[in-house]
């Protein structure tokens, strides 16, 4: 059977449409305001060294952010002034998606074209522009009509160079909401669905290819004066951005969007989420791989309708609570702080995805350890191993406080390794997920926190202010309310995790419902 | 000499530098209507200088320089610009636009109709001695030094100036073409009326094309007039550079006698 059967590939191909539109669209406009901004700048800099000096510091200060961070950099940016200008002037706009991205992105073309239009200006030859002025031209008539031109080719080079960029960049602007070719890639990774991965680089290095050799016959027709080549340019670029906006453009609009973070449960339940709505007869579509903080952003501002969070995250991380209380104590004070915001915590799924220290059956059953407590005594011989953010964590700090834990010594791991890492004896005890699939896969034991230093992480559904009171939304997602219990969600996440046709999230969705559906 | 010179320096100073250079030096010189004057010094003499502070792409620093009776000072840069004519060194022309385009465009930035300036540009072309059909639509890059040249001076005439101002035109051509070249614009000189200001480092061309002559050194302006006049004064830089197209005359006749003579 040729890798080529996989049904993956049908589903990925189902997605491009959209994906390669989004992807098109952010990375047009972010080039389209790059240019807007850049030329007028070089053109004025040219002369003036040291506003030429602090422009090309300051974009090439601005390459060397990794792109990643300077999309997430321009959310929480965005969403201030988006409050400064609801409290000032009245006027609120979406920090979420597009916008962040395109000024981001923008932000990131600059340099190439910053640089090269100085150069390209600057390089005309001075006899050129003495006979410009010699012949009678302004200096507004020679830049137009003499230095322009004659800087065109290299300026061309420049805007090469910044389109292949930004659509590659482009990517990663998925976890701040805007869709691009980057949601495969994302997904892909999570879920490990190669496939996916796979199409998304091939697919946005094929965009990036082809517009760079569209960009390259425009400069080519410029550079030999051959309008022919450049006007056959200028229509390709054309017929590529028409051919993949128009699908977007005449897609129904969708009514209902569901958020999901950057891991395979969430991509799972947002699957789920979505089959549910449409077995209701709602539109809905999911927005995927986005960050932690820009998913409670963007519900708040009613970016998105709803999404699954665990009651944990957001005590710790987003209202920043460092005492612990009981499950049902925590979920009552965090629905009445939600309701402050206009969310509705709908209610949980039933299941927690908590951290917890992990460690094989067999072992823990020879030593006779249970809860964390019993692991203290031994700690001081063991060695522990987290995922990159664990140890800087308050529920770290927690243990280590309730039970009086030292261990030998401390790793940081990729999460994916962990689990065989301590099946295999390499680490004693990892700070695990307790959904994770790989616990049951590996028989592995999750310990008791009979003291509860770690708060509790309940599934539990929120909606957006606009869906207070959608009785429809309420209706179709309550049969899921308190029906997927641990054993059930570890099981799909397991199946989630393969790399194979069942293993996609929609796949794994129905096989969620067809277990869950009937309880 | 007619009464009222069309081009007149008088009492003219500029300096580069914050003052420190020098390049032209109270120079006071006048150009009579229909007058061919070459100026002619060595490389820093001031002469490009002096060629362009009369249609303002530098300004002076001191004394005045009146073009058609008027100062220079009060008249518009650009409108100046485009009723003077201008023949660069190696031709200047925009490499990006046709023989077409490049004779077109004074006429173009004066608001000339597309039509009107294409009979005119077909005019400068014969004027210039260039084929119509296969030079119109060639690039600059297509055509040979001297090809390039005639361009430069259809360009140059292409407003119908009076005055034209020409920095070393036939510099950097072979000494053919070079021949051919000063001898069509001298009689182009003739035909249309013109005024010009012709700058040359060498005093044969200057002997043989220009009426008057005018040497520069070091800013300053040594000697002018006709040929003969130039050959009574007792200057010793302008003795020397008489002396070359002398020697050169005399070596050549005798070394190419002529079928019948001594």
């Amino acid at each position: 059977m040729s890798i080529f059967a996989d049904p993956r590939w049908g589903e990925a191909l189902g997605h491009l449409p959209d994906y390669l539109g989004n992807h098109v669209r952010v990375s047009v406009a972010a080039l389209a305001l790059g240019l807007l901004v850049s030329l007028p700048l070089a053109i004025i800099a040219r002369h003036r060294p040291v506003m030429r000096g602090a422009l090309l510091g300051l974009a090439s200060i601005v390459q060397t952010v990794p792109g990643l961070a300077l999309l997430a950099l321009f959310y929480p940016l965005l969403l201030a002034l988006a409050a400064l200008s609801l409290s000032w002037f009245g006027v609120s706009f979406s920090a979420f998606g597009f916008l962040p991205a395109v000024l981001a992105l923008a932000l990131y073309s600059m340099l190439p074209v910053l640089r090269n239009t100085i150069t390209g200006l600057q390089g005309v030859d001075a006899a050129i522009l003495e006979a410009a002025q010699g012949v009678g031209m302004t200096p507004r008539q020679s830049l137009f009509t003499v230095e322009l031109p004659l800087a065109l080719p290299v300026m061309m080079a420049g805007i090469r160079t910044s389109a292949v960029w930004v659509i590659g960049t482009a990517t990663l602007s998925t976890p701040i909401g805007q869709t691009s070719l980057g949601n495969y890639i994302f997904a892909g990774l999570q879920t490990q669905n190669w496939v996916f991965v796979l199409f998304g680089c091939v697919a946005a290095a094929v965009l990036a290819l082809l517009v760079d050799q569209l960009l390259a016959l425009i400069e080519n027709g410029l550079r030999n004066r051959s309008r022919f080549r450049a006007t056959l340019g200028s229509v390709g670029i054309a017929a590529l951005v028409v051919a993949t906006l128009t699908p977007n453009l005449v897609r129904p609009q969708t009514n209902y969007i569901i958020g999901a973070k950057t891991f395979a449960e969430q991509y799972v339940l947002s699957a789920l989420m979505v089959q549910r709505l449409k077995e209701a007869g709602l539109s809905a579509t999911t927005r995927e791989g986005l960050g932690s903080n820009v998913i409670f952003e963007a519900l708040a501002a009613d970016d998105i309708d709803f999404y699954i969070d665990y009651s944990g995250t957001l005590w710790a991380n987003q209202f920043h609570r460092t005492d612990i209380k009981p499950r049902q104590e925590l979920l009552a004070e965090l629905k009445t702080i939600l309701a402050k915001q206009n969310i509705t915590l709908l209610g949980e799924l039933g299941f927690e995805n908590a951290y917890a220290l992990v460690m094989p059956r067999k072992r823990a059953e020879q030593l006779g350890i249970r809860t964390v407590a019993d692991l203290a005594s031994r700690a001081a011989n063991m060695s522990i191993a987290g995922d990159y953010e664990f140890f800087s964590r308050p529920e770290w700090a927690a243990l280590r406080r309730a039970y009086g834990l030292s261990f030998r010594g401390q790793r940081q791991m990729q999460p994916d390794f962990m689990y065989a890492a301590v099946a295999s004896g390499e680490v004693d005890v990892i700070a695990g997920y307790t959904s994770d699939g790989l616990i049951a896969k590996y028989d592995l034991v999750t310990l008791g926190d009979p003291k509860h230093a770690i708060p509790p992480y309940d599934a539990i559904v929120l909606l957006a202010p606009k869906r207070t009171n959608d009785e429809a939304l309420r209706k179709t997602l309550a049969p899921l309310l308190g029906k997927i219990d641990i054993a059930t969600m570890r099981e799909a996440n397991l199946r989630a995790s393969g790399n194979d046709a069942a293993s996609s999230p929609d796949a794994v969705a129905q096989w969620l419902w067809a277990k869950v559906g009937k309880r | 000499m007619p009464a009222m010179p069309l081009i007149a320096y008088a009492h003219v100073v500029k300096t580069f530098d914050a003052g420190r250079v020098v390049a032209v030096d109270d120079v006071s010189l006048d150009v009579a209507e229909g007058e061919l004057l070459a100026i002619v010094g060595g490389s820093g003499s001031g002469k490009t200088t002096l060629l362009r502070l009369s249609n303002r792409l530098i300004e002076a620093d001191s004394g005045t320089i009146t073009v058609e009776g008027e100062d220079v000072r009060n008249v518009d840069p650009i409108l100046l610009r485009r009723r003077i004519g201008y023949v660069f060194q190696s031709g200047g022309l925009f490499p990006h636009l046709t023989v077409a385009g490049n004779i077109g465009i004074t006429p173009k930035l004066l608001g000339t109709r597309p039509a009107d300036i294409s009979v005119r540009v077909d005019e400068l072309l014969d004027l210039v001695r260039l084929d119509r059909t296969p030079y119109r639509d060639r690039l600059p890059h297509e055509l040979s030094g001297g090809q390039r040249q005639r361009v430069g001076v259809a360009r140059a005439l292409a407003a119908r100036p009076r005055i034209m101002l020409m920095d070393e035109p036939f510099g950097a051509l072979d000494p053919l073409t070079r021949d051919a070249l000063g001898d069509d614009f001298r009689e182009l000189h003739k035909k249309l009326g013109l005024t010009t200001i012709m700058i040359t480092h060498d005093m044969t061309e200057a002997i043989l094309l220009a009426d008057r002559i005018a040497i520069m050194c070091d800013g300053r302006l040594l000697a002018q007039g006709t040929p003969s006049e130039l050959s009574k004064s007792d200057d010793a830089y302008v003795g020397e550079l008489l002396r070359t197209p002398r020697r050169q005359t005399e070596r050549l006749s005798a070394l190419l006698p002529r079928e019948g003579a001594a």
